[in-house]
């Protein structure tokens, strides 16, 4: 099978259970959302991905090829963490140098001209960038190794409102040209909700979510109205959750709506962040 | 053109939507080009593949069509068509909800002609 496949992946860290026999399929050329809450097993997973940990069971691959300890395979992938992998005193510039010789289509143009917009300065040390930067570099770098397997595991972390759309918008055009795999982890959800076409959610280490985004906002939707006219609505059908604010009640149920609705309620579509608040809560 | 999208329709179908109201505003001439997929893409920062769909909508209504290698155009006698096909699509999106949030007003009919004749005098 072409692209990768996760298989029964498990680990565990000391007594804390991260990943239980997690199964997944990352496809060619798709953007991918990987959601979950604080701790839930996101950053693992990546990071068992791109060989910067082992697993305790389970197998990756690539095009059917085993992903650990392979160069070959390692090659065509990129991760951005918050992890800083650059020797000590490295500056952006050597790290664009080294970026071009272990990735061979490395565009040092291109990585040239994210600096200008960003407004990075490319003569300054790594460590000494400030936590925005330190994020947008690394983003520069994913944007120009040219792989086709970038995983961006909280890409906007520390980046202001401009450098986020900035952000957005030169990786959709990078994608939009040359289509490749896009991995994002992020906790701000509406922000990537129209960018991403397939969304797997993650709670304690399993996966409980793995959908095509229009299917998942289509898969679900919320009525609001007087409680008593809700509570009507919703006997016999499948609710995810509901928020009461005094008589006024709004529930989250899967499924369709009724095409003809009794008067009084109204029907509003399913967002990514409604759904994940009632998926991932306790 | 809208320069937002919201959570009320399908993504797809507001990038429709904002083709059709450009080119009902004159903002794209028939038999023009459109911006690409990519230039949509990346101004409402959606997935290039929800901006296909969306002007797949249209070529299917013969409103665009695709030259190949070049890009997306406008037809001719896209104009007409999409009045025509907006004004069989009045009366339920615009007559309907106002006459459901007048019931619930307790405006009458009456009221609402009143209302319209004003409106089209100003």
């Amino acid at each position: 099978m072409k692209g990768i496949e996760i298989k029964g992946i498990s680990k565990t860290f000391k007594d804390t259970k991260a990943l239980a026999d997690v199964n997944l399929q990352l496809e060619e050329g798709k953007i991918y959302g990987l959601l979950g809450r604080n701790g839930a097993g996101k950053s693992t997973l990546l990071n068992i991905i791109n060989n910067r940990i082992f697993q305790d069971e389970g197998t990756v691959t690539l095009d059917g090829e085993p992903v650990k300890e392979n160069e070959q395979v390692l090659s065509r992938f990129f991760l951005v963490n918050e992890n800083n992998l650059y020797p000590e005193g490295m500056k952006v510039k050597e790290a664009f140098f080294w970026g071009k010789e272990f990735y061979p289509d490395f565009d040092m143009e291109y990585a040239d001209k994210l600096c200008k917009v960003f407004e990075l300065p490319k003569k300054r040390k790594i460590k000494n960038l400030s936590t925005g930067y330190q994020s947008i570099f690394k983003n520069i770098m994913a944007l120009s190794v040219n792989v086709p397997y970038v995983f961006l595991d909280e890409p906007v972390l520390g980046l202001d409102a401009y450098h986020r759309d900035l952000f957005y918008r030169l990786l959709i055009e990078k994608y939009a040209q040359n289509p490749f795999t896009v991995v994002i982890s992020t906790h701000l959800l509406e922000e990537v909700t129209n960018i991403v076409e397939h969304v797997v959610i993650i709670k304690n280490g399993q996966i409980i979510k793995d959908e095509s985004r229009d299917d998942i906002l289509n898969g679900g939707y919320c009525v609001s109205g007087p409680a008593a006219l809700v509570n009507a609505y919703i006997s016999g059908r499948e609710t995810i959750g509901e928020d009461t604010i005094g008589g006024l009640k709004t529930v989250y149920l899967l499924g369709r709506p009724d095409d003809v609705l009794p008067d009084g309620l109204e029907i509003s579509s399913m967002n990514l962040q409604k759904l994940f608040i009632q998926l991932t809560g306790v | 053109m809208k320069q937002e999208l919201n959570q009320e329709k399908p993504i797809f179908i507001q990038i429709a939507e904002t083709i059709e109201d450009g080119i009902l505003t004159g903002a794209f001439h028939e038999e023009e080009q459109i911006p690409s997929i990519t230039e949509f893409s990346v101004n409402y920062k959606i997935n290039p593949a929800t901006a296909l769909k969306g002007i797949n909508l249209l070529v299917d209504e013969s409103i665009l069509f695709k030259k190949r290698g070049v890009g997306m155009f406008v037809s001719k006698g896209a104009v007409q068509r999409l009045k025509d096909k907006r004004q069989s699509q009045f009366y339920d999106s615009y007559i309907c909800k106002m006459i459901e949030e007048a019931k619930r007003l307790g405006i009458t009919s009456d009221d609402i002609i009143a209302m319209i004749e004003r409106g089209f005098v100003k």
